[in-house]
This record gives C-alpha cells, sequence and structure tokens, in this order.
C-alpha cells in the first residue's frame, strides 16, 4: 500500500475529488459526532428551517458514541458505529453542505448516488480499533444534545486519524470491491 | 453446604465486566497475530494491526478495546449445595454492572423501553442473565458484554428437519454473507441447532464463551465446525469487511435435542471485541 495521505476538516470539493476508495488517509482538523437520534433531529429541523448545532459546510461528521472519559482525557474509546443506520439521513445532511462521513460498513444506493451527486467522500474507520482511534482525538466539546449522553453531539479536534476511503465520490465503493476481488467458488 | 454473601458477587461482577471491556483475552490476542501472518490481503494485514495495536493501547491505558461496552449477558452456574445471604441474587448482579459502567467509565448502551419510552437507563442495567443450577458448592461467574453491531446482524431460522445440513449450512453462510462488513470482522460464528425458537438463540450466545480454536467434544460437530468455518473464509469479506481471507478467526456450533417435526437453527455473530471473563467463587 502506498503512504496515506494527510488531509484537512473542512473538506472542500477539489479534494473530495482527489480521494479515491482505498486511499488511505491521515485525518486533522474540526469534525462532528453524530449518530441515530442525532441524525433524526437534524432531519427535522432542516425541514422546520431551523439552523443546526454546526455549520455544515464541508463538514464531516464521524458516527460514534464514544465511551466516558476518564478524568484528565479529552475522551473515551471511540471507534465508527455502523452507518447504514444514518443512511435514510445522510442524503439530506449531503444535500445541505455535507461533505465526508466517517464509520463502518456499506452504504445503500441512495447515498451512494448523492455522494455523487453533492461530491462527498465516505471513509471506513476500522470497527474494534477504537482505543487506538481514540488517540487521534486531540479535543471533544459537546456542543448538543447533551441529555442523549453517549449520541450528544460533539465536536472534536482531530490530529492524522487513521481512515481509508471506503465510496468516493465517483460510485467507487471499497466493501464491494474488496470482497468481489477476494471471494473464492 | 456454601454460604456466598451475595456482596461478593456484586463486587467480583463489578471487576469481571471492567476487565472484560478494557483487557482482550489471550486468545484473541493470539488469533489477530495468526490473522496477521495468514491474511493476504494488505488493507486486511493493517487491520489486524490496529487491532493489536488498539488492545496493547486498551490495556495500558485501561479504557475500553470498543467504545461500545455492550448489553451485559451474565452466565451463572451456581451450586446446588451453594446458599446465597444477603440480599437479592439478581439485585447484586445488577448492582455489580452499575458499579462497573458508571464507576469505571464505560459505555451505558441500555434503553429502557424500546418503543414507547426510548430513554437510557444511565448504568447499563438490567443485565441478561442466565443462571443455570447444577450439582456441586461452586458459584461460576462470566460476563460477556455484547456490542450492538454484531448482534444486529444475528438470525434465528425454523427450518424444516428435511433442510438437513445442507440447509443450516446454507442459513449459516447466508447470515455471514449478509452482515458483510456491519458486525466488525475478523468475526466468530456461534452457531445454535435444535431445542426450541428461544432455546436455540441462547445456544448460539452460549458457543461463542468458548476459546477460539476449542472444538466441540462430538466429533461430528468438531468436523463441521472446521468445515463450515473454511466456507465462511472463502466470502472474502475479510477483516474490516474490506476484503482478505479471513472473515471470521473461529466457527462454535452447539447443539440440542430438538423435535420431531422442528429444526431451529440461529447464528450469534460476534464481532473483533469478543470480550468474557470469568470467575469460580
Amino acid at each position: 500500500m502506498s503512504e496515506p495521505i494527510r488531509i484537512e476538516a473542512p473538506l472542500t470539493d477539489d479534494v473530495v475529488k482527489k480521494l479515491k476508495i482505498g486511499t488511505e488517509v491521515l485525518l486533522s482538523g474540526v469534525i462532528y459526532t453524530a449518530r441515530d437520534t442525532a441524525h433524526q433531529r437534524f432531519v427535522d429541523m432542516l425541514a422546520a428551517g431551523k439552523p443546526l448545532p454546526f455549520d455544515l459546510k464541508g463538514s464531516i461528521i464521524f458516527y460514534v458514541g464514544p465511551s466516558p472519559a476518564k478524568p484528565g482525557k479529552v475522551i473515551g474509546a471511540a471507534g465508527p458505529t455502523t452507518s447504514y443506520r444514518m443512511d435514510p439521513f445522510a442524503p439530506t445532511l449531503m444535500k445541505n453542505g455535507l461533505k465526508g462521513m466517517i464509520g463502518k460498513g456499506q452504504r445503500n444506493k441512495g447515498v451512494i448516488d448523492a455522494m455523487k451527486e453533492h461530491v462527498c467522500v465516505y471513509f471506513g474507520a476500522t470497527g474494534g480499533a477504537a482505543a487506538l482511534i481514540a488517540k487521534s482525538i486531540v479535543e471533544a466539546q459537546v456542543i448538543a444534545f447533551e441529555e442523549l449522553g453517549a449520541e450528544a453531539v460533539t465536536k472534536l479536534r482531530v490530529k492524522d486519524m487513521p481512515l481509508i476511503v471506503a465510496n468516493d465520490c465517483y460510485g467507487g465503493d471499497l466493501y464491494a470491491e474488496g470482497c468481489k476481488k477476494w471471494a473464492r467458488p | 453446604m456454601k454460604t456466598i454473601e451475595v456482596s461478593e458477587i456484586t463486587r467480583v461482577i463489578t471487576d469481571l465486566c471492567v476487565k472484560a471491556c478494557t483487557v482482550l483475552n489471550a486468545d484473541m490476542i493470539e488469533a489477530f497475530k495468526t490473522g496477521l501472518k495468514k491474511e493476504e490481503s494488505s488493507v486486511g494485514k493493517a487491520v489486524f494491526e490496529q487491532l493489536l495495536k488498539n488492545a496493547e493501547i486498551a490495556e495500558t491505558d485501561g479504557i475500553p478495546i470498543c467504545q461500545d461496552t455492550g448489553f451485559t449477558v451474565v452466565f451463572l452456574e451456581v451450586g446446588q449445595e451453594v446458599a446465597l445471604t444477603g440480599g437479592s441474587l439478581k439485585d447484586a448482579v445488577n448492582e455489580g454492572v452499575r458499579r462497573a459502567y458508571v464507576d469505571g467509565y464505560l459505555r451505558k448502551s441500555v434503553i429502557k423501553n424500546p418503543l414507547t419510552n426510548p430513554v437510557n437507563t444511565k448504568d447499563n442495567t438490567p443485565a441478561i442473565i442466565h443462571t443455570d443450577i447444577v450439582p456441586g458448592d461452586k458459584l461460576k461467574i462470566k460476563i460477556f458484554p455484547k456490542g450492538g453491531g454484531a448482534e444486529n446482524v444475528s438470525r434465528i431460522k425454523m427450518l424444516t428437519p428435511a433442510d438437513g445440513i445442507k440447509g443450516v449450512k446454507e442459513f449459516v453462510i447466508d447470515t455471514v454473507k449478509n452482515a458483510g462488513a456491519n458486525p466488525c470482522p475478523p468475526i466468530i460464528v456461534g452457531v445454535g441447532m435444535g431445542g426450541t425458537f428461544d432455546y436455540v438463540a441462547y445456544l448460539a450466545k452460549k458457543s461463542l464463551l468458548r476459546k477460539i480454536g476449542e472444538r466441540n467434544p462430538d466429533e461430528k460437530l468438531a468436523k463441521l465446525e472446521v468445515e463450515w468455518l473454511e466456507e465462511v473464509n472463502k466470502l472474502g469479506i475479510g477483516p474490516g469487511g474490506l476484503g482478505g481471507r479471513i472473515t471470521a478467526m473461529d466457527l462454535f456450533i452447539e447443539e440440542f435435542p430438538r423435535h420431531m417435526a422442528s429444526f431451529p437453527a440461529a447464528v450469534n455473530i460476534q464481532c473483533s471485541a469478543a470480550r468474557c471473563k470469568s470467575a469460580i467463587l
């Protein structure tokens, strides 16, 4: 494999267009956490014309519900949750400026099509490598829905978070390609 | 007759929960190392490397291996010569879980009423408790925190006896195939056969308590375990679901007699964060 490339959040179309499936990246900058309930609320807020807790333009959402931080620590363990549960909401967020998603597992056709239309990228993080991934999180601050506990929306500053491009803005799907390549009769 | 104070059970359960979530068992570490050697896909190798490094960081820093510290499943084998004093066994178990998750900085993932009042219970209780009364004067405790991702892709099927070995095998392989990358491969596949609709799921779950490489004592089942594992690993899903040879690290089968009209089968998938810790009082 080639050396990972370093990228910064928030993302621009130019950066997203350079990312192809299988590319390893080290992500730095500001990203936001959101999962099931937060996604439902975002979509409801957009429908009602209300502002979201952060600016969606160019943003990256990390599908994660971290474990609590020990005293003196930034965050607990923070690996990706399964992404398909966010599939019903992701296209609406992309339409409103979302540029990147971080999670694990395959996305549906609706999401892949919306990624092509809105120039968006989906990064896979290694499920179960939560202690390792947490090492790349340097700041964490809950900015909305605190009552949701692990599901609250958190602003994260990350430094060199290890990710791989799982779906690109050209319709590429590493999960499908990888499985096809290695399957045996 | 042996007397055990339930407060002792609480203490042990707390300790086991924290250890289970933060320290990966030696057999899993070995399985990752074997996987790293055997895997041919470079992305797959990288996933094994990450999992090994992750386990090391979790243990050193005392933080969870995976942020999903699971629904706490507790297996109790209570010797019939044991007298439990000082309170309710169930309350003692739940108190142990509560202390572990609240004081041990583990994630609380339990939602009170699934549909009508979906609020977090804030202490990861209640635990799922399976109690078996057995001969003897010992109390065996096994803690098995089970993450949501792999539970979500687990399946039960009521086959017919005519479906036979081919039918069960197809069901097992299809379940793993449909699960794809979602349950955090490399996975462990737990298969239950026989019993009733409810019991077969328990069998599949119980099979996952075995250590990697531990075959069913029944020779025929042991052979099927090896064969089906090989079939599963032809799927190409691979570590992280990104393609590779090693989709599953092991496959376990547990069986029980069945009704002559039924053939219940269950597949319980276990993610790479296979966490089980036990103690004997």
